[in-house]
């Protein structure tokens, strides 16, 4: 579709080259390490190399001798302050520092300020913690057991471990259904646990000004607002007070959701820095970031779906273990403790469905909710994907005409699944058709039996999924209460040019181009001209932050709803520049004109500066508006992956050869920061389909706990992603956009998993849990030459124990 | 990420170098590229007392045939290699070696010298320096000597380099004609360590048979190993794919990797018959063989 | 000794400094220097952040002592562009989209501008083999390929002002 306006307005559709970008390229980007304020001092983390242990001795002396360091902090100098716990995102409790035991490796244990970055680091190395071992559990279904101990012993009446239990959906008609039905596949399904591992770690600034009592906190967070008011009702009683907070989130080297979470150091920061009054950096390095900060994913899923004889769908029914660490601190909307986990129908027209998630608490870091999972969707995606796959085998059928066969049709949306989301617009048929046209899909599957034939191991894997984003409506959506709307204040100065502030924040995903060119399209007031401003909560309005792929849903929307409430004053002026009435007036990009006398017009620069100079009388100067956008529904965007590997028979190496992505995320606004997002979403979803995860032997020591381990692709890695698109505008959203971040993660791990088992089929093998290292393809081979069939088995996921004391 | 304190030296001459580690025994360690020691003092996984830099010291640098050797000064770094066209063209095990070492930026620092003095068991010119039936030159407080690579790796991080030696050149034998070389390396992304790897170098007879092949094992043993067994097996053999295959099997019985998250004992061996098979394929290739 | 004075050439203004033997060159460039530009992204040497050119090298400052560029000259992101104009890598990686949150990106092109310096028509293989020690996590390392390859064009062609 071609944009509406021109290259020099540069609204909707066009491939704005990026405002942001000047800073980035010149190396003037201001991230919280960038920083340095005068009289500043320095913190560093002194952890715990225990998964669950009994602090009985933080010795600080020889740490207080080490040149430079000025003080240590423990627990027991935060709990004078009630400071020593705080409340999670899911109101949960978590430590900010120990005052009885630590509940994961990597845990916080003291702080050390010292007026270096290297004498904090020598401090950290001289502090000495006696630790008296306690039971460590890791085995999330051990954990739910009678007889485990029970964690959580400082929360009195607790008898177990079990977070929560949470269901959606018809048990006992999903059970008859399923038991009605001619096939019922079952398989279990686990997706470890990863790390987003953005290039920048976490860290911040805290800056108590003593004599004005302000507090101004620099801070790696992707939602400023949310943090200044749970600091404000954390730390309320120890003077600080909401209008006196200030949360600056800079330029981020990336979230992913890793950022959303707030965590022990920035607590202990601020506390640091109202005791001393002075500025305090702390700033992680890679191994604490991947250790101690939020995780995603482990769910251990257990899942079948039913059909009839001729592929129609019939029931889906999930049991989920969810493994949360030691608090549950996953940040998803307060009614959703799953996430967004009951879009796990999918693409598909299901008649029953019914989904249960047990939570359980381990010794492990918390978290859950991060690496572009628009909660917990990747999870719920790469399970329905996964049995679609299953199902196809089992029926002999070939998985694109399963999924043809089973999609919501195109004419039956809005959709009310059967779990109850309502999905605003969809067109799953063309999208998939289309992937497979660029793939030549026919002709892959022509080559795949040739090479069989040859004793070749070639797969092609689909994977048609839905996406739900943009969290959230007011009715259902909040977080620890604060509703999920999201804000824009646009203000047009005399001279036409115009300030948006907004209260999400961009980590890369181009926020100052894009809502610039929402505003262009508008307004018509050109996008170079529009000054887009993030993540200062002394300015920006109140917002919920960017996460979950809400920004475009959310604040794209308020932004659009923002100008039209300007357009609307800009009309009244307008009609009385013009001297007529505002019903002669017809609005054009950038103008209002006379109704059949079009040279008799004002530009939007015309009307700007009158409303300055020569406002209508009754009507006040100026010329701006807030809005704060309460969406409707939640937008679904989708698309249909075909991915094709070849398989080193002898070594189990996947190699990807080809994926092509077709994506909808309704109106486009920038197609260049589209294509981008996928790009990035396809790597980071191919990660975790082939080498990323982090594990934990028996006594809780981490795997994968530094980049040695923890495998982020590189260049040499990562497949020239194909892209393309079909567009299909959500119906209730202002500019039909739909949000797209995320959705090349959710979409991607089950269209590698599928393509590798697709490869293996015939040999018998019918799933593979991802990451797919070459050793388990190399498993199941030799499995298969021997003569082992695996059936699908309920099996503990235990912990395989691995050699401890390595890096 | 930040190191205990130390000091420091940059010595102008080899000489000062050796006196300072004489001075300071073993609170001294070398600093050659710096790429294997410095991650290590910044997790304070290993400290020293006096780290002395070779990086001033000049003539330890440079990569020259003489007299039937190819030379190559210890402190060349990784990345003159790979842009060697003698090495190219005359060594290309060595070639292949150097590409597989970390990324191409780490390769602008590491040093040749460093990779087998380090004696990391994951390091990837041991196993080549084995197939090449290379020596090693070292100098210390009482002059110069020449160790025989069979005799050079001692264990995990130790090798026969007295405490006040430095290594300064590596002396490969030049192969006749109808040599060829090959070195294959698992690795999970570029950047690791091998999951195992695999040097082999063949000489072939006017006939086209392997009259002398060498192959070097990394990542399977507490030091980089030799399949001799293997290498036993194919001398005077004709180059067929089941000889070849026989050869990987016989290797995979020399190795005895230790199961870590890259792999179980059973994938790991696996591996090494693979890639030997394979390593020899090419080796061969090169030679000028079939 | 556990300090030094060192003198370092930084995007061609001479500096000396009295350093700890054991300050990270990536220390010096960023808290003493004041040059922020070059970045931090882990500690065990992977992700090349910290990239930056030594006597016409791309290396990882993190992975050098300040005391061992002694005597040497060092690029940094903030040396690329001349008089205001950005250098062709710069333009590459603006009009490509091959930078996101802009973290990896000083590194990125501080390696890609020392492979075009010595191959000046890298094929894909090339470009993405050469930027296999920088770690992104946005972009997937497409258009990141393309902006190099832009650059390479824009540099192939004659030109009156001059690149580095």
């Amino acid at each position: 579709m071609a944009p509406k306006t021109s290259a020099d307005v540069c609204g909707m559709g066009h491939s704005m080259k990026r405002k942001e970008d000047p800073r980035f390229l010149q190396g003037q980007g201001r991230y919280v390490d960038d920083l340095q304020l005068p009289g500043m001092l320095y913190m560093d983390i002194v952890r715990s190399p225990l998964a669950h242990a009994r602090i009985t001795a933080i010795n600080t002396e020889a740490a207080l001798k080490v040149p430079g360091v000025l003080a240590v902090i423990t627990g027991k100098t935060l709990e004078q302050f009630n400071l020593h716990w705080m409340p999670t995102l899911m109101s949960d409790t978590q430590m900010v520092l120990p005052t009885d035991k630590v509940m994961y490796q990597a845990q916080e244990v003291a702080a050390v300020i010292a007026t270096s970055r290297y004498a904090a680091a020598d401090g950290v190395e001289a502090v000495d913690v006696d630790y008296d071992p306690l039971p460590v559990v890791v085995n999330p279904f051990m954990a739910l057991e009678e007889d485990a101990p029970v964690l959580r012993t400082d929360k009195k009446d607790r008898k177990d471990n079990r977070i929560f239990h949470w269901e959606v959906g018809d048990r006992e008609g999903t059970a008859t259904l399923l038991a009605q039905s001619d096939v019922v596949v079952k398989q279990r399904i686990y997706i470890p646990r990863i790390h987003v591992a953005s290039i920048e770690t976490c860290g911040c600034v805290a800056d108590f000004d003593k004599v004005q009592g302000k507090l101004t906190v620099y801070m790696t967070t992707q939602a400023p607002h949310a943090v200044r008011t749970v600091v404000a009702l954390v730390a309320g009683h120890v003077g600080l007070s909401e209008e006196k907070i200030r949360i600056i989130s800079p330029d981020i080297g990336g979230g992913f959701g890793g950022k959303v979470p707030v965590y022990p150091g920035y607590v202990i920061a601020i506390a640091a820095s109202v005791v001393t009054g002075k500025p305090i950096k702390w700033m992680e390095d890679r191994m604490e970031n991947l250790q101690a900060d939020s995780f995603a994913r482990d769910y251990h899923i257990s899942a079948e779906l039913g059909a009839r004889r001729d592929g129609t769908m019939t029931a889906l029914r999930i049991k989920t273990v969810a493994d949360h660490g030691y608090t549950d601190a996953a940040c998803n909307p307060s009614k959703f403790p799953a996430g967004l986990f009951s879009i796990c129908t999918g693409s598909y027209r299901m008649q029953k469905a019914f989904a249960e998630v047990d939570a359980a608490y381990t010794n492990k870091p918390p978290g859950g909710i991060a690496y572009r999972c628009s909660f917990r969707v990747t999870e719920a995606v790469h399970a329905i994907e996964r049995m679609t796959d299953v199902l196809a085998l089992e029926l002999g059928m070939d998985p694109a005409e399963l999924r043809l066969k089973n999609f919501i049709p195109a004419e039956k949306f809005p959709y009310k699944s059967i779990l109850g989301w309502e999905y605003d617009s969809g067109d799953y048929a063309s999208a998939l058709q289309k992937a497979m046209e660029l793939i030549d899909y026919k002709a892959l599957r022509k080559e795949q039996a040739e090479k069989r034939a040859r004793g070749e191991l070639m797969g092609i894997g689909i994977s048609s999924f839905t996406e739900v984003v943009g969290a959230g409506p007011s009715k259902d959506f909040d977080i620890l209460g604060l509703k999920m709307f999201d804000s824009a204040e646009i203000r047009i100065h005399p001279t036409g040019k115009a300030t948006a502030r907004f209260g999400t924040k961009s980590q890369g995903q181009g926020h100052e181009t894009t809502y610039a060119q929402i505003v262009a399209e508008e307004l018509g007031i050109p996008a170079a001209h529009v000054q887009v401003e993030e993540g200062d909560t002394d300015t920006a309005p109140y917002g919920l932050g960017t996460y979950a792929s809400r920004s475009t849903p959310t604040a794209g929307a308020a932004a659009t709803m923002a100008a039209r409430k300007i357009r609307d004053k800009a009309k009244k002026i307008a009609a009385h520049l013009l001297e007529v009435s505002e019903d002669d007036l017809e609005w054009e990009v950038g103008k209002f004109f006379v109704k059949g006398a079009p040279q008799k017009a004002k530009t939007i620069q015309e009307i700007a500066f009158a409303a300055y100079t020569n406002h209508p009388q009754g009507l006040e100067a100026g010329l701006e508006a807030v809005h704060y956008y309460d969406p409707p529904n939640l937008t679904f965007p989708f698309g249909s992956y075909i991915c094709v590997v070849d398989i080193d028979r002898e070594t189990g190496e996947v190699k990807i050869r080809r994926f092509v992505a077709v994506d909808d995320c309704g109106n486009v606004i920038n197609p260049m920061v589209v294509e981008g997002q996928i790009h990035g979403g396809l790597t980071q979803g191919m990660a975790p389909a082939l080498m990323e995860e982090i594990q934990y032997d028996a006594s809780g020591n981490i795997r994968g706990g530094s980049f040695i381990d923890y495998l982020v692709p590189t260049a040499v890695e990562t497949p020239r992603w194909e892209t393309a698109r079909t567009v299909t505008p959500s119906p209730h959203h202002p500019l039909g956009a739909k949000g797209v971040g995320e959705s090349a993660t959710v979409g991607a791990p089950p269209a590698i998993a599928n393509a590798v088992v697709d490869a293996l089929a015939h040999l018998g093998v019918r799933h593979i849990d991802i990451p797919i290292t070459p050793e388990k393809v190399w498993n199941l081979l030799k499995e298969k030459e021997a003569g082992v069939v695996p059936e699908f088995r309920e099996r503990r996921r235990r912990p395989r124990p691995v050699p401890v004391g390595s890096l | 990420m930040i190191p205990a304190r130390f000091d420091y030296e940059a010595p102008a001459t080899l000489d000062e170098a050796i006196g300072l580690l004489q001075r300071h025994g073993d609170q001294a360690k070398v600093l050659s590229g710096g790429q294997s020691l410095l991650p290590l003092l910044k997790l304070r996984l290993s400290s020293v007392g006096m780290l002395v830099d070779l990086g001033h010291i000049p003539g330890l640098s440079y990569i020259e045939e003489e007299g039937g050797f190819l030379r190559i000064g210890g402190a060349t770094r990784e990345c003159e290699l790979e842009r060697s066209e003698l090495i190219r063209t005359r060594y290309p095990l060595l070639t292949d070696t150097t590409l597989v070492i970390a990324d191409p930026l780490v390769r602008n620092r590491a040093t040749v010298g460093g990779n087998l003095a380090h004696a990391d068991p994951a390091n990837d010119h041991p196993a080549t320096m084995l197939a090449l039936g290379a020596e090693i030159v070292a100098r210390g407080p009482k002059g110069k000597r020449t160790i025989p690579i069979d005799q050079f790796f001692r264990g995990p991080f130790e090798t026969a380099l007295e405490p006040d030696e430095i290594l300064i050149e590596i002396r490969i034998p030049t192969p006749p004609a109808r040599s060829g070389g090959s070195y294959l390396k698992l690795e999970r992304k570029v950047g690791d360590y091998a999951t195992v790897a695999v040097a082999a170098q063949v000489m072939l007879d006017a006939g086209g048979s392997i009259q002398a092949a060498r192959i070097g094992l990394t990542s399977v043993a507490e030091t980089p190993v030799r399949a001799e067994k293997a290498e036993a097996f194919l001398r005077g053999k004709r180059t067929a794919a089941n000889i070849l295959a026989e050869a990987g099997r016989l290797a995979a019985e020399a190795a005895s990797p230790t199961a870590d998250w890259k792999g179980s004992v059973e994938y790991k061996r696996d591996m090494v018959r693979v890639l030997t098979t394979r390593a020899l394929a090419k080796a061969i290739e090169r030679a000028g063989g079939k | 000794m556990a300090t030094h004075e060192i003198t370092v050439t930084v995007n061609g203004t001479p500096h000396r400094a009295e350093v700890e033997s054991r300050l990270l060159l990536v220390h010096f460039i960023r808290d003493e220097l004041r040059l922020t530009g070059t970045h931090i992204g882990c500690d065990t040497t992977h992700c090349g952040a910290c990239t930056v050119l030594l006597d016409g090298e791309p290396v990882k400052s993190c992975t050098l002592l300040a005391v061992q560029a002694d005597g040497g000259s060092i690029t940094t992101v903030e040396g690329l562009a001349r008089d205001g104009t950005l250098h062709p890598i710069q333009e590459g990686f603006w009009q490509e989209h091959g930078l996101q949150c802009g973290y990896c990106t000083p590194g990125m092109m501080m390696t890609s501008h020392a492979l075009l310096q010595r191959n000046p028509q890298p094929s894909e293989e090339e470009i993405r083999r050469a930027i296999s020690g920088n770690l992104c996590r946005c972009t997937g390392y497409v258009n990141i390929v393309k902006a190099v390859q832009y650059a390479a064009e824009k540099m192939a062609q004659p030109v009156t002002t001059q690149g580095l």
